[in-house]
């Protein structure tokens, strides 16, 4: 099985005018959700490869911010005053890919390129290749800390630009994480959003099994942090608590977006073993035909 | 003792090293209580979960935390345990580098690195998951003796010698399928080449998943008269400097190939070698510089790693030499 261009079928969906509606806004994000989870279905399927389960677990998050939140578009992708957004978890570089396509920062035909020789779209991000991508995450650990460095920066400047960082929740268990934590509440960027992807599982097993996080809410506020926990895959909810910024002014903001790995795939959602396996021809149609 | 008399290496079946370590792990540590693994979130990837079956509680997972890891397996030797850590080698032996460095080698902790999946292994996962520069890093530091498996026989042989004998070890476990190069009556010994194809043409310096390909580039320059010596240099460090002497002697050069960086990993070893004892011209494949995309099969032909790749630099070295 190869993928080819024909498997390139997202429509490009932009962003919606700024004055619409919240309604339209939640609408569109949903759409474009949709539309990256059938798109990002087919790369992993006939690229044999790809970390479907947390691709899912992220989509919403990652639809929300491109749709609706995040100052930046395919003509401002290098201005110096966009919004970043920092992809810490690395590995689910084909929904980053996806969305980027599904905004206009990527041609939807390379896409087709996914996993292929010499092609710029890596099993990790590389910024030095794809516009879009912020930095070469896939090491996990290592988006939070870069994410504090250009809110730093941003604060230097005087700037109203805001930083996102998505990380995984077995990530978290990287010291690095706690780290780049304390210096953000040191020096008070309350223009930082760090989301969870709280969907409990990691690459072999449950976090609580192998490295428990809980009390997460509690330790991230005794880090500084102001904390939020949302429904990750409820657009309205995501759409209101990230574009609220400052959440806490003065402070960093902790969002944990309750999330399920392989969500909303009935045989995949919150099934670790969904981690990095392939959907095979008969997962793949009834993948497609729960999404349709 | 080795297997050349077979029709061509590249025709006979392959293995995945990570069984011969799991299925050696389990030996030893049934043989020896003191024997604990510990991963990072790694259980799968090290093919683990039979091992966990076994001894659950001598399988410690510290999450995805690397530095913890390797200071945590310092701290179990310093128990009285033998820590067996295992985990993807980029980030083992590059998170935990300082770890490697103070905890292990410097305080000389009883600690076996298990670096899984090392070299170009995870191919289109790219240079971040590619363990490259694992030999040239851990070369630098002073204490850690090195090896570089090239089957699953070696593998296993090199697993029973690390824990039999005390100190800092580094193995290379790989997850990409070669075939048996040894018999199986092959013992491992530290800082000792093999002759694995006698020649007095040209030598090819080789480890890891890359020996088989330097046979096979053996057999093809065999056929055209070109008599070629292929080292088996399992251990990275120490070196075996008397073989890499007696074929910068005795041949026209020496070509290294090697999974790793071309700065500092094997070939760099055997360049300071020959420049310091016997000046010879030296040949060194690898990758320099971060991959493309690409799967590993693809990269390691695409930096000259197969058969035809490294046949062309000894028959280059041959053309112009003595
Ligand atoms: C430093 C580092 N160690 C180990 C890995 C291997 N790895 C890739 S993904 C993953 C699990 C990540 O879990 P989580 O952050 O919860 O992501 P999600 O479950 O949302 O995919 C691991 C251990 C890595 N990429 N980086």
């Amino acid at each position: 099985m190869t993928l080819t261009v024909e498997h390139a079928t997202l429509p490009v969906l932009g962003r919606l005018p700024a004055h619409s509606s919240r309604t339209e806004q939640i609408a569109h994000i949903a759409e474009a959700a949709k539309q990256i989870r059938i798109q990002d279905l087919k790369l992993v399927h006939y690229a044999g490869a790809g970390h479907i389960g947390g691709d899912y677990s992220a989509i919403d998050i990652l639809a929300t911010l491109y749709g609706a939140v995040l100052d930046i578009s395919p003509a401002t992708v290098d201005d110096p005053e966009r919004d970043r957004f920092i992809l810490s978890k690395g590995h689910v570089a084909g929904a980053l890919y996806t969305t980027l396509a599904a905004f206009g920062f990527l041609p939807v035909e390379e896409l087709a390129t996914f996993l292929k020789p010499l092609s710029a779209l890596n099993g990790h991000p590389n910024r030095t290749k794809v516009a879009g991508v912020e930095a070469n995450t896939g090491p996990l650990g290592h988006g939070l800390p870069i994410a504090v460095g250009h809110a730093l920066s941003a604060k230097l400047d005087v700037s109203m630009r805001r930083t996102y960082v998505l990380v995984g929740d077995g990530e978290l268990q990287e010291g690095s994480n706690w780290e780049a934590m304390m210096a953000a509440s040191q020096y008070q960027l309350d223009r930082l959003t760090v989301i969870v992807d709280r969907n409990r599982l990691q690459q072999g097993a449950t976090t609580k099994e192998t490295n428990d996080l809980d009390p997460l809410p509690e330790k991230a506020a005794a880090f500084g942090f102001a904390v939020v926990e949302v429904n990750g895959h409820d657009h309205g909810e995501l759409l209101d608590v990230l574009s609220a910024v400052p959440f806490r002014p003065g402070k960093p903001t902790f969002v944990i977006a309750h999330t399920h790995k392989g969500h909303p795939i009935s045989f995949m959602s919150n099934n670790v073993a969904w981690h990095h396996r392939v959907p095979d021809d008969a997962e793949f149609a009834q993948a497609l035909k729960e999404l349709s | 003792m080795t297997v050349t008399d077979r029709p061509s290496i590249a025709d006979q079946p392959r293995y995945d090293c990570r069984d011969a370590y799991v299925e050696t792990l389990a030996q030893l540590a049934e043989a020896d209580h003191r024997i604990v693994g510990v991963v990072n979130d790694s259980v799968g990837s090290s093919k683990l979960n039979s091992f966990r079956k076994a001894f659950p509680d001598r399988l410690i997972n510290v999450g995805i935390a690397e530095q913890d890891m390797v200071g945590v397996a310092s701290g179990l030797a310093n128990g009285g345990r033998i820590p067996f850590v295992s985990a993807a080698s980029c980030f083992l032996t590059a998170r935990a580098l300082e770890q490697i460095k103070a905890d292990v080698a410097y305080s000389n902790t009883n600690v076996k690195l298990c670096g899984m999946s090392p070299g170009v292994a995870y191919g289109e996962l790219g240079p971040t998951h590619h363990s490259v520069e694992d030999i040239a890093w851990l070369r630098a530091i002073d204490g850690i003796r090195i090896i570089v498996p090239a089957d699953p026989i070696e593998t296993a042989a090199a697993l029973r010698w690390a824990a039999a004998s005390e100190g800092p070890v580094f193995i290379r476990v790989s997850r990409m399928s070669v075939p048996k190069v040894y018999s199986d009556d092959y013992e491992f010994r530290l800082g000792k080449a093999i002759t694995v194809r006698d020649g007095n043409d040209v030598t090819v310096i080789s480890n890891g998943t890359v020996l088989w390909r330097a046979l096979a580039a053996a057999e093809r320059l065999a056929e055209e008269g070109i008599s070629t010596r292929v080292l088996s240099m399992p251990t990275v460090k120490p070196l075996d400097t008397d073989a890499v002497v007696a074929a910068a002697r005795e041949t026209a050069g020496i070509v290294t190939a090697e999974e790793a960086v071309t700065a500092g990993g094997l070939g760099g070893a055997v360049a300071e070698t020959v420049v310091q004892h016997h000046p010879a011209r030296v040949s060194i494949l690898g990758f320099p510089e971060f991959a493309p995309t690409g799967s590993a099969g693809y990269l390691l032909d695409r930096y000259g790693l197969s058969p035809e790749g490294i046949a062309d630099a000894a028959r280059k070295l041959v053309m112009t030499g003595k």
